[in-house]
């Protein structure tokens, strides 16, 4: 079988409940459900999680290079508007 | 428990250990050969999967049989016609096709197996079987997609899918076959019936088969006597390998 033939999809993996899903990585698969069962085999083996997402790569719609400039630069003096400006009490563990 | 009877459970749990160790290393056998790497790694999980399973039926027939023996004694020290598994579990891994429908006769036949298990008036073949079950229900749900994938997929993977049912269907029989050492334990309600699978074994495999559009061989032959210790000449080449290690240095570790 040849691999390129594959779709390519992206793996996210809850590692716990409460938490969101991150982006884990990567596989090939032939389709949505072989891609789940792959992502358990290559990602959640050694409990990493408790839920998976498989998204086809070709479905991901990413911001470019160029757009730098007018999407990120603007907040780099705005620093009110990150959570981590503000301290937080002991008892909230995950933010 | 009597002598007798411990023997008895010892000897029921090993060949139940050596189905597992067995397919557990003709699996291992893909490990860096298969198809792409996701495939690779996912065969390589199942075969750990099964290899783990014979474990926990080696440490318990080690325990009941209060030999000195270990687990390892039991796997390495044995030769081809003192391993008591049914011949389908043995039989080379051929290609990819053979691989994976040979899994799915083993696949369905090992669920139903478990679940019954399950039932045993054993606590620990009953545990092992809870700890397996939920595995098993993995293995059969990757099994069947991929042979309805080959069945109704190209010209050469129906042509080789076919082939590899017809190669195996006559191993198939002896999985239901009760052997006389398991009678005396299916009364006691220690051991499974195998007997009383065959029909939910049936009913699965012709759904699958006929969702990839592969044709149900004939039954015009059939093999048996694995659980009598008598085996294909392949078994004793997968021993050869399995067993090389501590036969040439015994006790090893590492």
């Amino acid at each position: 079988m040849n691999q390129s033939l594959l779709p390519l999809f992206e793996v996210f993996v809850r590692s716990k409940r409460g938490l969101d899903h991150k982006h884990v990585g990567s596989l090939h698969a032939e389709e949505h459900a072989q891609a789940l069962e792959y992502a358990r085999d290559c990602y959640t083996r050694r409990s990493e999680g408790v839920s998976l997402w498989v998204v086809k790569s070709s479905d991901i719609v990413s911001s470019q290079e160029e757009d730098a400039e007018s999407f990120y630069d603007p907040m780099n003096d705005k620093p009110y508007r990150h959570a981590t400006h503000y301290i937080l009490p002991d008892e909230v563990d995950n933010m | 428990m009597s002598n007798e009877k411990n023997n008895a459970v010892a000897n029921y749990a090993i060949a139940l250990g050596d189905d597992a160790l067995v397919i557990g290393q003709r699996l291992a056998e893909w490990c860096s050969h298969g198809p792409f790497l996701e495939e690779d790694l996912a065969l390589s999980n199942v075969a750990l999967d099964f290899i783990g399973r014979a474990r926990m039926f080696y440490q318990y027939a080690a325990k009941v049989e209060g030999r000195g023996r270990s687990e390892d004694d039991i796997a390495y020290f044995r030769d081809a016609r003192e391993y008591t598994n049914l011949m389908i579990f043995e039989l080379p891994i051929g290609d990819f096709a053979f691989t994976m429908v040979r899994q799915l006769m083993l696949d369905v036949y090992s669920l139903a197996f478990l679940e019954q298990l399950q039932q045993s008036n054993d606590q620990q073949l009953s545990a092992i079987a809870d700890k397996a079950v939920k595995e098993a229900r993995y293995h059969l749900r990757r099994s069947a997609e991929w042979v309805i994938r080959l069945g109704d997929g190209t010209a050469e993977s129906k042509q080789r899918a076919q082939a590899a049912l017809d190669e195996v269907w006559g191993f198939t029989h002896e999985l239901f076959e009760v052997h006389d050492s398991e009678v005396t334990l299916i009364e006691q309600g220690i051991a499974v019936d195998r007997a009383q699978l065959k029909s939910q074994w049936d009913s699965k495999i012709n759904q699958v088969l006929s969702q990839a559009t592969l044709t149900r061989p004939e039954d015009d032959w059939s093999t048996n006597g694995g659980r009598d210790g008598l085996h294909t000449e392949h078994l004793g080449q997968l021993l050869s390998e399995l067993q090389f290690m501590q036969r040439a240095y015994p006790g090893m570790k590492w």
